[in-house]
């Protein structure tokens, strides 16, 4: 379990994280999502002892990782954004160092042999990293994150410069992680985060903007609902037909595609398919087509981020977790 | 720390670095030794030791920012310090492992120099107890050179800077003596004799075990280790 209490970090004057606190539970995957620059790896750095904070604690496994970093370190594993990796050693080597320093008491070869498997670099065990492609890095990377079976595993953009093969690899890697580890999981790319976290916390200028369940976060960030109708008859009519429904907060006329027709886009507070389509009946106004629009992560993450500083602290969203 | 310790002496094997080390110290001592002491002994000369130990001074102030200029600036570079750093190994640990990597190649390289006295012996009559006066004082006075060396990688992860700012700060600290006889102000005629690197080998040459020497030597080990321990702890509190 991390707990993470109002991390402050200030780089001289300049204030890089502003009161960043949330919870990982046992077993969880959460997500860590922010544009660059905006405070991720700063976080993520402080949870694992690299930089301090200005003020606020991380707790990891029940060990604060200022007044008892030697116990928390032991239980974190970290890859931070560039894998640490010595291009002079073959991976063998590079992962039986990192055995040694970590102390681990395992069995050497059998726990070596494992997380080579698990992370499918068994082939290239005798190969120099320096030769390795970037995948092969990464899954170096990750591996020696394994070494000592920590329980909490922080992943710092690890799909970063990854083709889309290895991204898949990547995250089927991480969600096979999240049976038996903590895993905290940074990335800028939305969908990647959305397929394997059980949680996300969205970070913006240093301050968390929001902490929600994967599949609840677009429902708690904008309870908008979006449709798309394609309509025959007089453009303006329409327009102002559709505006009077109750509920109706936007429409948006686009260019028809066919018969004439003419694509009107519609948010609104409720499901206002019905109401739509009576009006269009009434009017003998063909409806041609209808398409209900999710607002995906992508538009919420851009709602949350493109935020003015002001109204940031208040935006913040969040919901009881399961297991905080 | 042990696995700190193996990595770096490893890594000087595993580069050119050791072996360039190696060869040009044992090359440059070889013809040094034998110019200005097997051949002054062979012609019945006195075969002292004195110009080769100070000649080996100044080479050590160039060959010693080879083994140093890596240590830190490396791992900056390659981003590995990271890992060190979130490692369970404190600070002061990976700054001792390091330091006593380096300390082991100078140490061992020099050892291995010492069978030229062999040939010393053959054809001289060379003071047993000078020779060994001036090992001992080799041995301190490369514990300082390293310790500055791994002080000055750690400010910079460009390894030609480390290793030029080394051979600069040695050599001044080797030559800052040599300007007190134009200085006609004491405090910084007192000032150079302390930092002066060079003017406490002195009693070693004569065979004397000089502990305020040891002690300096330690000193200067400690301080810049220290101030090695503290580049990183303010990194990680900046």
């Amino acid at each position: 379990m991390i707990e993470i209490k109002n991390l402050v970090k200030r780089f001289g004057d300049k204030l890089v994280l502003s009161n960043v606190s949330f919870t990982v539970g046992d077993n969880e995957i959460v997500g860590f999502l922010g544009p660059n620059g905006a405070g991720k790896s700063t976080t993520l750095n402080i949870v694992t002892g690299y930089l301090s904070a200005t003020e606020g604690t991380a707790v990891i496994e029940g060990c604060d990782i200022l007044e008892d970093p030697q116990n928390a370190r032991a239980h974190i594993g970290f890859l931070p954004e560039i894998p640490p990796l010595y291009p002079d050693m073959t991976v063998a080597e590079y992962l039986s160092f990192i055995y040694d320093l970590k102390g681990t008491t395992l069995n050497r070869e059998k726990h070596l042999e494992e997380i080579a498997e698990v992370t499918r670099i068994a082939d290239v065990g005798q190969r120099l990293i320096g030769n390795l492609s970037k995948g092969y890095k990464q899954r170096v990377g990750i591996a020696q994150a394994l070494v000592g079976n920590p329980k909490v595993i922080i992943l710092d953009e690890p799909t970063v410069g990854l083709d889309p093969r290895q991204i898949i690899e990547i995250r089927n890697l991480v969600r096979m992680l999240g049976r038996d580890h903590t895993v905290i999981f940074s990335s800028h790319i939305l969908s990647e985060v959305q397929a394997v976290s059980d949680r996300i916390v969205i970070i913006n200028k240093g301050q968390i903007v929001a902490d929600e369940k994967t599949e609840e976060i677009s429902r708690v960030v904008d309870g908008r609902r979006r449709f798309t109708f394609s309509i025959c008859g007089p453009q303006k009519e329409i327009y102002a037909a559709l505006k009077q429904i109750p509920g109706v907060t936007y429409v948006e006329a686009l260019a028809g595609h066919e018969l004439d027709s003419t694509q009107f886009v519609v948010e609104s507070q409720t499901d206002v398919r019905k109401a739509v389509f009576g009006i269009l009946a009434a009017n003998d106004w063909p409806l041609i087509g209808v398409e209900a629009m999710g607002v995906n992560l992508e538009e919420i993450f851009i709602s949350l981020v493109d935020k003015p500083d002001g109204k940031q602290a208040g935006r913040r969203i969040t919901t009881p977790k399961a297991n905080a | 720390m042990g696995a700190i310790l193996k990595k770096e002496l490893r890594s000087y094997f595993t580069s050119p670095i050791g072996y360039v080390y190696i060869a040009v110290y044992l090359a440059i001592s070889g013809f040094v030794f034998s110019m200005f002491t097997v051949q002054q002994a062979s012609s019945g000369e006195d075969a002292s030791v004195g110009t080769y130990f100070t000649v080996l001074m100044f080479v050590y102030s160039i060959l010693v920012p080879l083994l140093t200029m890596r240590i830190f600036a490396d791992e900056k570079k390659q981003g590995t310090e990271q890992l060190l750093l979130t490692s369970r190994v404190p600070i002061w640990s990976m700054v001792l492992a390091k330091f006593v990597a380096a300390y082991i190649m100078f140490a061992s390289t020099f050892l291995i120099s010492l069978l030229d006295y062999y040939v010393l012996f053959k054809y001289g009559k060379p003071q047993p107890g000078v020779l060994f006066g001036y090992a001992v004082g080799v041995l301190l006075l490369g514990a300082a050179f390293v310790a500055i060396g791994v002080f000055i990688s750690s400010l910079t992860e460009n390894q030609i800077i480390a290793a030029v700012g080394t051979i600069a700060v040695l050599l001044l600290m080797l030559c800052v003596n040599f300007f007190n006889q134009y200085i006609d102000i004491s405090w910084i005629r007192v000032v150079c004799n302390w930092l002066s690197i060079y003017s406490r080998f002195g009693n070693f040459t004569y065979g004397v075990f000089d502990f305020n020497a040891l002690l300096y030597y330690a000193s200067i080990c400690f301080v810049f280790l220290f101030l090695t321990v503290r580049v990183y702890q303010r990194r990680r509190y900046q």
